[in-house]
């Protein structure tokens, strides 16, 4: 313990001079005028608006992706000094001077640029050459897509980063197995499952890499098991640690991403309604300015308003207005022609109903209050037009297969009223549960007919003024939200005389609900939603599948100069595109060989060799595929950019297929130094395309139309010229 | 590997199997195999049991079978109305009869069968099959549904004999064959004109023949080998030919075959060539023959239905010309193109459909507010166009002008027949393809502006410059914008219709879905001439439907705020479905998996992960194992992930389909997860007579469980039986309802 009193402390550090110099430029490729252009470029536009929210600390609702990459960006404003005062509404409009671009920029400037060197770490890792390590980086470093999408606001380079970091990490720990459980043991490995989760946390699709290193491991860990040297004990510690780092750390360091987001985030602002009431009820200045002191256990007599539980399609409260439903529809159908009865997304007087017990006449709460519980019968009363809430057997306008609910008027026909509702808290604990206000979700079965008060979704034509139909479910399939209703504002029924009784009676029952709502309780709502929330799959111009991917058959257009024809464009560069996918193709092709000729045990390569090739292609290989195949499932709008964490990972391929050939495929010299200068010439076209695409990817030069025209390589491409 | 096979059975009451294939006797060789044979000795059944053994193999099969066949024959004949889909089943089947031609989303083995076996009981196809409830008087229905529950009744002893094979144990063939048996589900859906037991049948004897010829692996190109190879191939056409969920089963046997094959490449004792022979057998019986028989079932369903219906609209022109009674069959229209003439313009890309307009607007804030075009695939008076001068507006059906025709390269104008607009285009985004330019129609009376010009050109000009009905490819340029006007297959949200999205590309790339021609052509003022339409061949009608039933798979999305069904209610059998009946007086049948068996199922999927991965574990680990539960765990590990593996490649892709999907959707994986069951409890229970070898009573501790297991579902289909076999009086929620207690689960509504 005491051997540094007997021995000097030494600290010795071995520099990689090519470290740092692939790091120096690839700072310089990446930072390089990086405040230019100073206006919004693309999606900036999107992310910008929620740097701008976490800069007044307004709680907002995006459900593409998980809130890491966002507060990242975040941070960059934060140092700048960013005071969130931007309209973000249009690309191509100007920075006002309080937008510290720089700063915003920098962070994923800096990802992008240390993916350089740490594409040469990872090679190296992986076992091969010094010279196929370079390769590697060099490649990363002139790839023209790589540079763009990492200068701007945008978080794919971060991503790419966290993807290279935990792939890196992992290999790193695979090395450090003759030593286990040492310091630098730990040290790789949490840093893998650290790593790992900020993927996930930036993007969903980090999950990929996740899952790939996951698997990895689990195969790893497979064969230790198999180990029979090791002592039982010994093998039960090794499965622990990893799944500890593996799987426990990245879940919780995912989780505490949401409890800074929550943190951070704790006024109301524009996407509140999306959320719960209760949700709703725990930021400051929204819903809770409005809730707070009211009672919390409704009663008879109770004033409320009702919110669906269904967000979809929007949110809104059971309403109703003095217009009745028309005598004939359209198609020919009847209707009973009384009120209508809808769900309305805004707030309104109309939204308030009475809660009244059908043995008494009185609407205002009795002393002492006599809350409502589970399994009572009540009427429902609107306020404005004193009218009950009814349903009968009359199709329901737009969905004829249910009962159409109305505000009962009595027309004096033999169409007697039906206006007795079965309350069913649904989130009961006990039998005996009262109704309460924001916390209990509730259906209403109609005595009647045991059919339940649903929000069809539907949207009412002109005579329902375009509002939300509600009707009564009779086939009532499982619990379904829609068919869940909460009271989001109460109010005791306000008689002149009672009112001064009612002050006292309010103070004990009065709750504070913003407490009762836990951290988790609001971190799986919220993931939930974001989960859940549909989002329009219409196609944008500049939208394309992944076939066009992989033959770069598409470019979005970035930015373009509000004056001159100087313009940024999402293009990669093609020569390494086109390799990459040819290296893919070859390294399966020869895995296949390989694999066959073992089976019959001809062994082409030493067994080290293999082992390599085969972590190689594990990582970088399957990295590809994990990131780009799950694409054709998806459904929903996809971009260019979507692919660029794919290509990372193509890219890193590249140069073990090429030490590969020319180690073992080329056998003899001539062979090999031809096999080089191949290499060599290769390497500079794509240089060469570098240079000749470079006025695209950093848009700082104009270019005449003729020019333009000339980069115009594919059809599809969108590049643009000025008319006159 | 077999080796441990029959060392580990050689403590059970089990043969080794003497029979024309058994692997297990044969390959005991080897240092080991003496040692086993003088440890197996004493338990060594004499002759005599053993048959004794055979007699209670086939007596137990026969018995299962006709228990099997019994409970499905069971009152099949009620109720006497349609049910649930037999609407659309028997629908298909009297199409059959009748011969004339529909489109389904389904490959048509199925139905040919339905139709076959109406045919042959009698059935005259006369009736309408409109709706569920409809009743069916004296038509003869009862031979369809004969036929169906013949199949449905054959799963159990496929189930059986599948299990007795893969795990040698009687006892566990038995559970297996009782868990379907007594399951309320599989009988129902057994009961009725349904594609499902056809589908599961092909499955579980593709399932049986593979699990046949993988322990005739010791005797190769032996005859029952080959046998049992071409029949899982035969079987393997027959699931696809039904419904293409048979896809997963082509699977699962391609899996095992690649993994035999792999095994065979690295037994370093066979020679190349031999090697090659086994691939070469395979691709023989499981490739070529499964495709031969698949296209031969298609050939058969164009032969059979050779008349013009329904399905008509969704086959390109050249197609519809094989159907007698179509009106392009022995086709007699003017042959070319003349102004005035009237037209439907139909799209070349399969399965689009004609182009089409009606009197509807895009809706507010989806291009401009005008009248939407798009393409239909029926037969409609809205297909249809007149071809009209771009800058004249007269009337050329007036017999003063000259006959006119159009020529590649004109300028027109298409007007639509039923609201006179033109069809226009201009600088808006369409509403689906941002890329593209919306496409409308546009002017009133047919007058509009210069965006109504199209400029026509013929791809195919050896008609010289003329356009010929049918013959030519044309494609329509848009005059002012210069986009050519193509459809991008994609389908319109409600407001559309669901029909199909037309846009102008102005992208010029040659692709099929902007080239059109010329179907119905009327035109008074000229000759009519009869056309030899280009028959196609049969690959492109094979091709053609297929693309056809792709797109209709797809498009068979779930509507907005629609209550689906999601995958992952179905094993915890979370809701059923209303087979007929909904009030309390109606004849009720509910499909319900018999909870019992399906959450026994559900517990045992569970109960096998976990101690597959503790033996998996162990063996990884180097454990010695005693011979008998080495045997054991062979069993757990080989023939229990094999029905595993079924029942993950029968459950898992519909996570990733975006189509409506329905509760029977699961009972394919259903069959596999029983058989898993069994195997899985005949498996552990013989575990723990071991373990608990000395203390008394340990001996019959195997066969106590398996009777209550046995029992125990067959008391549970005792009481739920009321949902299969039919029930009428108060629903369940009523306490006066027999099936009152029985509502475990509020989301089932019986």
């Amino acid at each position: 313990m005491l051997e540094f009193l007997q021995r000097p402390v030494v600290v010795t550090a071995d520099v990689n001079l090519s470290v740092v110099a692939l790091t120096v430029v690839g700072l310089l490729s990446r930072l390089w005028r990086l405040t230019y252009p100073r206006a919004v470029v693309f999606d900036e536009v999107y992310y910008g608006q929620y740097i701008s929210l976490y800069m007044k600390r307004v709680f907002f609702f995006d459900g593409s992706g998980p809130p890491l990459g966002h507060m990242l960006l975040a941070l960059g404003g934060y140092l700048g000094g960013f005071d969130g005062n931007f309209v973000w509404n249009r690309i191509g409009a100007e920075y006002s001077s309080n937008v510290p671009v720089r700063s915003l920029r920098l962070l994923p400037a800096l990802a992008g640029a240390l993916s350089v060197p740490m594409a040469y770490q990872i090679v190296w890792e992986l076992g091969f050459s010094h010279c196929a390590a370079l390769g590697a980086a060099l490649l990363m470093l002139i790839e023209n897509a790589l540079i763009t999408q990492a200068r701007l606001m945008l978080l794919e380079s971060v991503l790419i980063f966290f993807n290279l970091l935990a792939v890196l990490s992992y290999l790193k720990f695979n090395s450090q197995k003759h030593r286990p459980f040492s310091p630098s043991w730990w040290l790789w490995l949490t840093l893998t499952g650290v790593a790992c989760s900020c993927a996930v946390g930036i993007k969903y699709m980090g999950v990929f890499t996740y899952l790939l290193v996951l698997g990895v491991a689990a195969v790893h860990t497979w064969h230790l098991i198999g180990d029979r040297a090791l002592s039982n004990v010994r093998v039960l510690c090794h499965v622990l640690a990893r799944a500890v780092a593996l799987l426990v750390l990245p879940v919780v360091t995912y989780v505490l991403f949401f409890y800074v987001h929550l943190t951070l985030l704790y006024r109301s602002g524009p996407h509140d309604q999306i959320m719960s009431s209760a949700f709703q009820a725990s930021l400051e200045g929204g819903l809770a300015r409005i809730t707070q002191g009211q009672p919390l256990e409704v009663a008879y007599g109770s004033q409320v308003t009702l919110k669906s539980a269904s967000g979809r399609p929007v949110p809104c409260w059971l309403h109703s207005h003095q217009s009745t439903y028309p005598i004939m529809y359209d198609n020919g159908r009847g209707s009973s022609h009384q009120q209508q009865v809808t769900c309305y997304p805004f707030k309104d007087v109309n939204n308030w109903w009475i809660v009244k017990d059908p043995g008494r006449h009185q609407l205002e709460v009795s002393n002492p209050p006599r809350p409502v519980r589970h399994r009572d019968v009540v009427q429902l009363v609107h306020g404005m037009t004193t009218r009950l809430l009814n349903t009968h057997d009359v199709a329901a306008p737009l969905s004829p297969h249910a009962q159409e609910v109305s505000c009962y008027v009595d027309y004096n026909i033999s169409m007697p009223a039906q206006s007795l509702w079965r309350l069913d808290v649904v989130n009961r604990e006990s039998d005996a549960e009262t109704w309460k206000t924001i916390l209990s979700e509730v259906r209403f079965v109609h005595v009647n007919t045991s059919a339940i008060l649903k929000l069809s979704g539907a949207h009412l034509p002109d005579w329902g003024f375009r509002q939300l139909e509600v009707v009564g479910e009779k086939l009532s399939r499982g619990l379904h939200e829609s068919t869940v209703w909460t009271v989001e504002e109460h109010r005791y029924g306000r008689s002149q005389e009672q009112k001064e009784r009612e002050l006292e009676l309010h103070s004990p029952a009065q709750t504070d609900v913003s407490r009762n709502l836990s951290f988790l309780a609001r971190f799986s709502e919220l993931q939930w939603r974001m989960l859940t929330v549909r989002s329009d799959d219409s196609e944008h111009k500049y939208s394309s599948t992944p076939l066009d991917w992989v033959t770069l058959d598409t470019s979005i257009a970035y930015w373009l100069h509000p004056r001159t024809s100087a313009q940024i464009h999402l293009l990669g560069n093609v020569v390494i595109w086109a390799s990459a996918g040819l290296a893919t193709a070859l390294y399966a092709l020869l895995t296949c060989w390989y694999l066959l000729r073992r089976r019959r045990n001809i062994r082409d390569l030493p067994e080290d060799c293999w082992l390599r090739w085969v972590l190689a292609g594990a990582l970088c290989a399957g990295g590809w595929a994990a990131n780009y195949l799950p694409f054709f499932l998806m459904e929903k709008t996809l971009f260019l950019y979507h692919y660029l964490p794919a290509l990372a990972f193509q890219i890193l391929l590249l140069p073990v297929v090429v030490q590969q050939v020319g180690e073992h495929l080329c056998r003899s010299e001539l062979q090999r130094s031809l096999f080089g200068a191949l290499v060599v010439a290769w390497y500079s076209a794509a240089c060469r395309v570098f240079a000749v695409l470079r006025p695209l990817t950093y848009g700082d030069t104009p270019l005449s139309p003729s020019e333009l025209q000339a980069l115009r390589w594919r059809d599809s491409w969108d590049i643009l010229i000025r008319k006159h | 590997m077999p080796s441990a096979v029959g060392r580990g059975l050689a403590g059970f009451e089990l043969r080794p199997r003497k029979g024309r294939c058994g692997p297990q006797a044969a390959t005991a060789a080897g240092p080991e195999g003496v040692a086993e044979v003088a440890a197996r000795s004493p338990k060594q059944p004499a002759g005599g049991s053993r048959c004794f053994e055979a007699a209670c193999r086939w007596a137990l099969l026969a018995l299962v079978t006709l228990l099997s066949f019994a409970t499905r024959f069971h009152r099949l004949d009620q109720p006497p109305h349609v049910c649930w889909d037999e609407t659309h089943f028997g629908k298909m089947g009297s199409y059959y009869i009748n011969r004339t031609f529909f489109f389904d989303v389904h490959p048509p083995l199925g139905k040919m069968l339905i139709g076959l076996a109406g045919y042959l009981s009698g059935y005259d196809g006369t009736f309408m099959f409109q709706k569920p409830g409809d009743k069916y008087e004296h038509h003869s229905y009862v031979g369809m549904r004969g036929f169906c529950a013949f199949l449905g009744s054959l799963l159990v002893p496929l189930a059986y004999l599948t299990v007795l094979e893969l795990s040698r144990s009687l006892p566990a063939a038995l559970l297996a064959a009782a868990l379907l048996t007594f399951d309320t589900g599989c009988l129902t859906l057994s009961q009725y004109i349904l594609l499902d037991p056809i589908l599961m049948f092909f499955i579980m004897a593709a399932m049986l023949s593979m699990v046949k010829y993988n322990s005739c692996a010791a005797r190769p190109f032996s005859a029952p080998w080959w046998f049992w190879l071409s029949l899982t191939g035969i079987n393997l056409a027959g699931a696809l030919g039904v419904k293409f969920v048979g896809l997963f089963i082509i699977l699962q046997v391609g899996w095992n075959t690649v993994a035999d094959l792999w095994h065979l490449l690295g037994d370093l004792s066979l020679s190349l060539v031999t090697v090659g022979k086994h691939l070469a057998a395979r691709t023989l019986c499981l490739v070529v023959l499964p495709l031969a028989l698949y296209t031969a079932v298609y050939a058969a369903h164009f032969l059979v239905l050779s008349k013009s219906g329904p399905g008509d609209g969704f086959f390109s022109s050249a197609f519809q010309a094989r159907l007698s009674g179509n009106s392009l069959h022995n086709a007699s229209i003017p042959e070319y193109l003349a102004y005035g003439s009237v037209i439907t313009v139909k799209n070349l890309q399969m399965a689009i459909g004609y182009l089409h307009s009606h009197r509807h607007l895009y809706p507010e804030g989806i291009g401009a507010r005008q009248q939407q075009v798009t393409t239909y695939l029926h037969k409609d008076y809205n297909n249809l166009w007149i071809v009209k001068k771009h800058n004249i507006n007269s009337d050329h059906l007036d017999p003063s002008f000259p006959v006119e025709f159009v020529q590649h390269g004109d300028v027109i104008r298409l007007e639509h027949k039923e609201t006179s607009r033109n069809l226009h285009s201009h600088y808006h985004e369409a509403p689906l393809t941002q890329k593209h330019y919306q496409v409308t129609g546009y002017g009133i009376n047919g007058t509009g502006d210069s965006n109504d010009f199209w400029r026509i050109e013929v791809i195919n000009r050896k008609h010289g410059n003329r356009v010929k009905v049918l013959r030519s490819r044309i494609r329509l340029i848009h005059v002012v914008t210069g986009c050519v006007l193509g459809s991008s297959g994609k389908v319109l949200p409600k407001w559309g219709w669901e029909q199909v999205e037309v846009t102008c590309n102005p992208y010029l790339k040659e692709t099929l879905s902007s080239v059109w021609n010329v179907e119905d052509h009327i035109n008074p003022r000229l000759p009519n001439i009869s056309l030899d339409v280009l028959q196609p061949s049969f690959p492109e009608v094979l091709l053609e439907s297929h693309m056809v039933m792709i797109r209709g798979n797809s498009g068979l999305k779930p509507k907005d705020n629609e209550f689906t069904s999601k995958p992952w209610h179905w094993p915890v059998n979370y809701q059923g479905l209303r087979f007929s009946g909904v009030n309390d007086t109606d004849f009720r049948v509910y499909l319900l998996g018999n909870p019992v068996v399906w959450w026994l199922n559900l517990a045992s999927l569970a109960l096998y992960l976990l101690s597959g991965s503790i033996v998996a574990v162990a063996v990884q680990r180097g454990a010695r194992l005693p011979a008998e539960v080495e045997g054991l765990t062979q069993v757990l590990l080989r023939g229990g992930g094999q029905l595993l593996l079924g029942w993950v490649l029968h459950y898992f892709p519909f996570f990733l389909m975006g189509r409506v999907l329905y509760f029977h959707h699961y009972f394919p994986a259903m069959l596999f997860s029983s058989m898993l069951t069994a195997v899985l409890w005949d498996t552990l229970l013989r575990l723990c007579a071991w373990s608990l070898a000395p203390a008394p009573l340990a001996g019959s501790i195997h066969g106590l469980g398996v009777l209550s297991l046995l029992l125990g579902t067959a008391y549970s289909f005792y009481l739920f039986h009321p949902l299969a076999y039919g029930m009428v009086g108060p629903l369940a929620q009523d306490p006066r309802s027999p099936m009152a207690g029985l509502r475990w689960l509020e989301s089932w509504d019986f």
